[in-house]
């Protein structure tokens, strides 16, 4: 998964064969992936995955079942909290109520034995933007101004490796939008490893350089955004990053540069580069806005590949219109259309053909009985005899 | 509803406010407890500090002459200053046992009892169910000479075959300590059940280590637990009389008994009220010095 062959500088995390079990409940079931030294990393996964214990586990909050945590060479999984190289921003910020803004973002100087720390607090304030704020307490403060006090507190110690736990899940929408583009200012600007936890496929996608899903206490897949959201190794993963539509299928074989899927009775291709199975029960993937809707098969272009239906929903949601086309089978297939203007609204209830560009697909194994799966789900149920 | 019914029919909206019987409201609330307060406290306060200045060769069967005697003040200083001194002093060790004590019990049970919690605050409320009185009896049994612990101590020669733990000023600030604990560590309690486990976190991540920790998130954060605490302790202790008068001797005794005798065995009441009007003033004294020390401007 990790480039293993590389050597290992000074200042990379590693995580080697992480464990953490609750009484009979494995909450990080042996995890190992190594953060390069300055980059913006994002463990993304629902809540209970794990995410949040392993992030607990480099801040030396929860102690390892068994494994290392690695910065550099030193294990630092042992280690007492304060002993480490590694500050973190809570996800209730956790300020202390009784101390100013000032003496918060101090608070790990002064315990360093730093005596003059006015200079740096200064500094610190005016990069997350809270100049003047120095005197006031806490709970004087905004959710977003609080946030930033946490995130200075814990810069303001040059840690070699910054945690932030959900930082942003408190504000609303536009100032979290505001705070990631804020966020990822900070980390280019002072060069911290930051370690980012949230549930938010958007923001670990708008703000990370490498995003790892998580998924019961184990990493389905780790990359840049971009290569994990284009050709996504899991069901889980293509459901859990964005949407995708999936068909079940019996792939059989590859030939040409191609493997060959039979879905519903009807054949379909992928490219050899995009399948991750050649045989045997396959998901044939194809991601909601790479489906081009039109009125009928005549107008699929040539090389193209396409299923039919008849137009059951359509939201217009702005950017876009969200079909849901229904099937000859009984499947519901996610359409997104750009509102571009290029192309005119289908109506409701219109038979209707979504057509692909095969590089676009992707082809991922399946358990034997699993079926059909589509994004978002329905509230009626998505029944697809096949 | 009537209210609604008439204003609909063209009367002057219910709006147009008699200001008077507003402004006046609160104070109408408060006439009860101000007139229980006055008749109750107020009056005998000045009768007896009216009493704290008679003519100290009255008794009460001659009858008291109002004569202004101020010198009643410097001359029972004169007299009791030991049993002053001794007062704060035993309150003061007293207070400081009770911290010892009871700061770890009220964190225990504040952060760590879990589903103990209500448990153990039962237990420490339940010495309240019975009577001071004989709460300090049940101490003068354990402590006395014949008693099991006494032999113990002396068997095991931490005491001397004819030493003794009761009418010792020992065992008066341990019955000093034992009587007020439970006024020390309720509002401590309070304060640390508030503190969010979480900044402990926050602290350790940000390279405190457990001591400093304490001292810079927990103590700072229970203080106003601490004052109230220290206070509810502090201010009973100093004018107790039944722990030195059941547990010790006249050697033990505190300003409590003196004043306690002045009016009920010596019946010299000048000297009662003056002192009574010391120990007042003194714990006032010793209370705005405290809390202007702590500063902690959410107690004032």
């Amino acid at each position: 998964m990790t480039g293993m062959a590389r050597e290992t500088p000074a200042g990379d995390l590693r995580l080697a064969n992480l464990t953490k079990r609750f009484g009979v409940f494995t909450a990080v079931d042996d995890l190992s992936l190594t953060i390069e030294q300055g980059s913006f990393f994002a463990l993304l996964g629902a809540s209970g995955c794990g995410k949040t214990t392993t992030l607990r586990m480099i801040a030396g909050l929860e102690e390892p079942t068994t494994g290392q945590v690695l910065l550099g060479d030193r294990d630092i999984a042992r280690l007492r909290p304060y002993k480490r190289p590694v500050n973190t921003v809570f996800q209730s910020y956790a300020l202390f109520p009784h101390l100013s803004i000032f003496e918060n973002v101090a608070f790990g100087l002064r315990r360093r034995g730093i005596r003059s720390v006015d200079d740096e607090v200064t500094r610190m304030l005016s990069l997350v933007q809270l100049d003047g704020y120095g005197n006031r307490r806490p709970a004087q403060l905004s959710g977003g101004q609080q946030q930033r006090v946490a995130l200075a507190r814990a810069l303001i110690n040059r840690p070699q490796v910054l945690l932030l736990d959900e930082p942003l899940g408190a504000l609303d929408l536009k100032l979290r939008r505001q705070m990631q583009i804020e966020l990822k200012r900070i980390q280019i600007e002072v060069g911290i490893t930051f370690v980012h936890v949230t549930h938010d496929q958007e923001e670990a996608m708008t703000m990370a350089d490498t995003v790892a899903v998580m998924n019961a206490g184990r990493i389905e897949q780790l990359g840049a955004p971009a290569d994990i959201y284009e050709f996504p190794a899991t069901a889980f993963v293509a459901n859990f990053l964005g949407q995708s539509n999936l068909l079940a299928g019996e792939a059989t074989g590859a030939g040409g540069g191609d493997v060959a899927v039979t879905a519903h009775g009807t054949r379909f291709s992928v490219p050899a580069g995009r399948s991750r199975a050649d045989h045997g029960p396959v998901h044939l993937g194809v991601r909601p806005e790479k489906l081009i809707l039109v009125g009928s098969a005549d107008q699929v272009p040539q090389g193209h590949q396409h299923v039919t239906g008849v137009v059951t929903d359509a939201s217009y949601v702005g950017v876009s219109t969200q079909y849901l086309l229904r099937t000859g089978w009984g499947t519901e297939v996610s359409v997104f259309a750009a509102n571009s203007g290029a192309s005119e609204r289908v109506p409701v209830g219109s038979e209707a053909v979504a057509y692909w560009d095969p590089r676009h697909a992707f082809l991922l194994p399946r358990d034997a009985a699993d079926t059909d799966r589509t994004s978002p789900v329905l509230d009626e149920p998505v029944g697809a005899p096949s | 509803m009537t209210l609604l019914a008439r204003t609909g029919s063209g009367e002057p909206p219910p709006s147009a406010p008699r200001p008077g019987r507003h402004r006046l409201l609160p104070y109408l609330l408060l006439l009860p407890g101000a007139a229980w307060l006055l008749i109750f406290f107020g009056v005998p306060l000045a009768q007896l500090a009216a009493a704290s200045l008679y003519d100290p060769s009255g008794s009460l069967s001659t009858g008291y002459a109002m004569t202004w005697a101020f010198g009643n003040y410097p001359d029972v200083v004169q007299a009791y200053w030991p049993q002053f001194l001794r007062s704060f002093g035993y309150a003061g060790l007293a207070l400081v046992l009770a911290l010892l004590l009871g700061y770890p019990l009220a964190y225990a049970i504040a952060q760590k009892a879990g589903r103990w919690k209500n448990l153990l605050l039962v237990c420490v409320v339940a010495p309240m169910f019975t009577s001071f009185l004989v709460r300090t009896l049940a101490w003068k049994t354990i402590l006395s000479d014949n008693g099991a612990l006494v032999g113990l101590l002396r068997d095991v020669h931490l005491l001397a075959p004819d030493g003794r733990l009761l009418a010792t000023p020992f065992a008066v600030v341990l019955g000093l300590t034992y009587n007020f604990l439970p006024f020390l560590v309720l509002p401590l309690y309070a304060s640390l059940e508030r503190l969010d486990p979480r900044l402990l976190e926050a602290a350790t991540d940000l390279y405190a280590s457990p001591a400093q920790a304490f001292r810079r998130v927990t103590l700072p954060l229970s203080m106003p637990g601490l004052v109230a605490g220290t206070l509810l302790f502090f201010i009973p202790a100093s004018g107790d009389y039944i722990n030195a008068e059941l547990l010790g001797t006249p050697n033990e005794y505190m300003i409590g008994n003196v004043i306690d005798s002045a009016f009920l065995v010596r019946l010299d009441y000048p000297q009662g009220a003056a002192l009574s009007f010391l120990l007042m003033a003194a714990i006032l004294a010793v209370v705005f010095g405290y809390l202007r020390r702590a500063g902690t401007e959410e107690v004032l």
